[in-house]
């Protein structure tokens, strides 16, 4: 079985922000970056999927600079048999449709039987990415997974609706699945493992190997969202603060009678 | 401008989500049409041409014959645009359909500005603005971030239908736990975030709740983690609530949490971080390590 797995690498969103000088996007310095983190459970689902299917190979697909290879390496040491870095220094300003299309590309020779990605990236949030993917190549799909089993072919999957409320699905692979958060528990890498990482296979492409569409949209401007004021910030001990809250509860609720 | 409205329908229900996608249409000036994979027993209150699947034929959820549909109107209406709600449902069609038109989508719109849409980023802390360069478009909108407008009236209704069989088959939806707290009735809500760490303080947190006569509840990741039940998650995929009183410990305010607790009269949040999301809904922020926080309130409550 011949496995792929697409992550991104992410700021941490603890991060403090701020936007680049170009004005479309934020600013990368000085952040502390980290695999976004639906695609944790993204290789998480095709690790145990390939330890339940044995003869599987594993290849996990990262789009960035140099740097991205750190955010890789965990995923190998998680479990991934290969790494395919498509080198693009300015992938942060790619669109869906275009890391989409450097995936598909990449991926349309290879044969995947699944195809895991994280639902949705944490800084772009577009949640489009794995869906197009699957469109490019002609393949079914199903977003937002919460539980994934698979049997002699068939994909069993619950996906995610609002309200507490799931959707059993079926599908024949290949396939290609978005992983919504909760779907597992990913697993920390051991010391042997991350030893066993270093030596695999990371073989990088330059993004003008694989880039093939053009953009259909552009980030013209990035910004903090204006803030609405009216709210109080209070700050100091945490004895004074509670008696102050209480002060302001009972003045403007009728919660503390 | 001519917009193509997707409303949906769920187990023999209409989602109220198209109100919003119609607010949304009186914001762009559009003209309309809908389309829901739904029933003729059940149909949206909108005085309009109503494209109408029956979904007990094509299924509630084929993305397949629903993409293949919208895909048909689109071609006989030549819309500017089509809108989705930012649901379960939209986010899984609208990039097919979008594919399928060759058309740009703009995910989660939650401001139109100048006529260009505008979209978070990095869990809500950013906004972008973003420039389309296809002739039509594609949008999924957040939900709450367009004022609903009641349609009123009834469609006129044309049937539609497709072939085939799809490949994604449906087989069920599966209800949300039974049992339990149910977080909607409640008039306090004290939930946990991420903020609080470990398992171990969620009892701090439930403590502040019982203190205060409310319950306590959690945002997803806490959930996710398993430190507490998934039937007191707050979020658009867990419980929306709109109790008198919300006290946020801990919670950085992600889009999805603050769907489910927006109806909220009153919102506090403790947060170390100033400029987490959750400060934007908060009438009173406490910037504070809740560890010391929480407790001293706990007990100043506790002694009124």
């Amino acid at each position: 079985m011949n496995i792929l797995v697409c992550i991104k690498q992410v700021p941490d969103m603890e991060s403090k922000f701020k936007v680049a000088a170009n004005g479309t996007w934020y600013d990368n310095q000085d952040l502390a970056w980290r695999m976004n983190e639906y695609d944790e459970y993204a290789v998480e689902q095709a690790v145990q999927l390939k330890e339940q299917v044995k003869d599987a190979d594993l290849t996990v697909l990262c789009i960035g600079s140099d740097k991205v290879k750190e955010t890789m390496k965990k995923a190998l040491a998680m479990g991934c048999d290969r790494g395919a870095h498509i080198d693009d220094a300015d992938s942060w300003a790619k669109e869906p449709f275009e890391i989409a299309g450097i995936i598909s590309e990449y991926a349309k020779d290879k044969s995947f039987d699944v195809i895991f990605t994280g639902m949705q990236s944490q800084d772009r949030g577009s949640g489009q990415v794995g869906v197009l993917v699957a469109e490019m190549l002609g393949i079914a799909s199903v977003s937002t997974i919460v539980d994934f089993a698979f049997d002699d072919g068939t994909i069993k999957a619950k996906r995610e609706l609002e309200g507490g409320i799931k959707a059993n699905v079926t599908v024949q692979v290949p396939a290609l699945v978005t992983c919504q958060l909760g779907l597992n528990t990913p697993r920390y890498p051991t010391l042997p493992n991350i030893m066993k990482a270093k030596k695999k296979e990371l073989l990088t492409i330059p993004v003008a190997d694989v880039l093939k569409v053009d953009a259909r949209m552009e980030t013209s401007a990035m910004y903090f969202p204006e803030k609405k004021g009216g709210g109080l910030v209070l700050e100091g001990e945490a004895g004074d603060l509670a008696d102050k809250l209480i002060s302001i509860l009972k003045e403007k609720t009728s919660v503390l009678k | 401008m001519k917009i193509v409205l997707i409303a949906e329908y769920r187990d023999g229900q209409m989602l109220s989500g198209y109100t919003e996608l119609l607010g949304f249409a009186e914001t762009m000036g559009a003209e309309t049409v809908m389309f829901v994979a739904g029933s003729d027993a059940v149909l949206p209150a909108y005085d309009g041409k109503l494209y109408l699947a029956d979904a007990a034929v094509c299924g509630e959820y084929n993305p397949d014959l629903h993409k293949q549909m919208i895909l048909d109107v689109v071609a006989k209406e030549q819309p500017d645009m089509v809108a989705f709600c930012h649901s379960s449902y939209g986010w899984d069609l609208a990039p097919r359909v979008a594919f399928g038109m060759k058309a740009a989508q703009v995910s989660e719109v939650v401001e139109v500005k100048d006529g260009a849409m505008v979209a978070p980023a990095c869990n809500s802390k950013l906004r972008r603005t973003v420039t389309c360069k296809t002739g039509q478009t594609v949008v999924t909108l957040q939900a709450g971030a367009f004022a609903p407008v009641e349609g009123g009236g009834t469609p006129e209704v044309e049937k539609i239908a497709v072939d085939g069989q799809g490949r994604v088959v449906f087989e069920g939806y599966e209800e949300a736990e039974a049992g339990g707290v149910d977080l909607s009735k409640a008039e306090v809500i004290v939930s946990a975030g991420r903020g609080i760490g470990k398992p171990e303080n969620v009892a701090m947190i439930s403590a502040l709740a019982k203190a205060l006569g409310g319950e306590y509840g959690a945002s997803r990741p806490v959930v996710d983690s398993e430190w507490v039940e998934h039937n007191r998650q707050v979020g658009t995929t867990g419980q929306t609530v709109a109790p008198k009183l919300y006290l946020a410990c801990g919670i950085s305010g992600a889009i999805q949490h603050l769907a489910g607790m927006k109806k909220s009269e009153f919102v506090v949040a403790v947060n170390t971080d100033k400029d987490a999301p959750i400060g934007e809904v908060a009438d009173v922020l406490i910037v504070a390590d809740l560890l010391q926080f929480v407790p001293a309130l706990t007990e100043k409550v506790q002694a009124l």
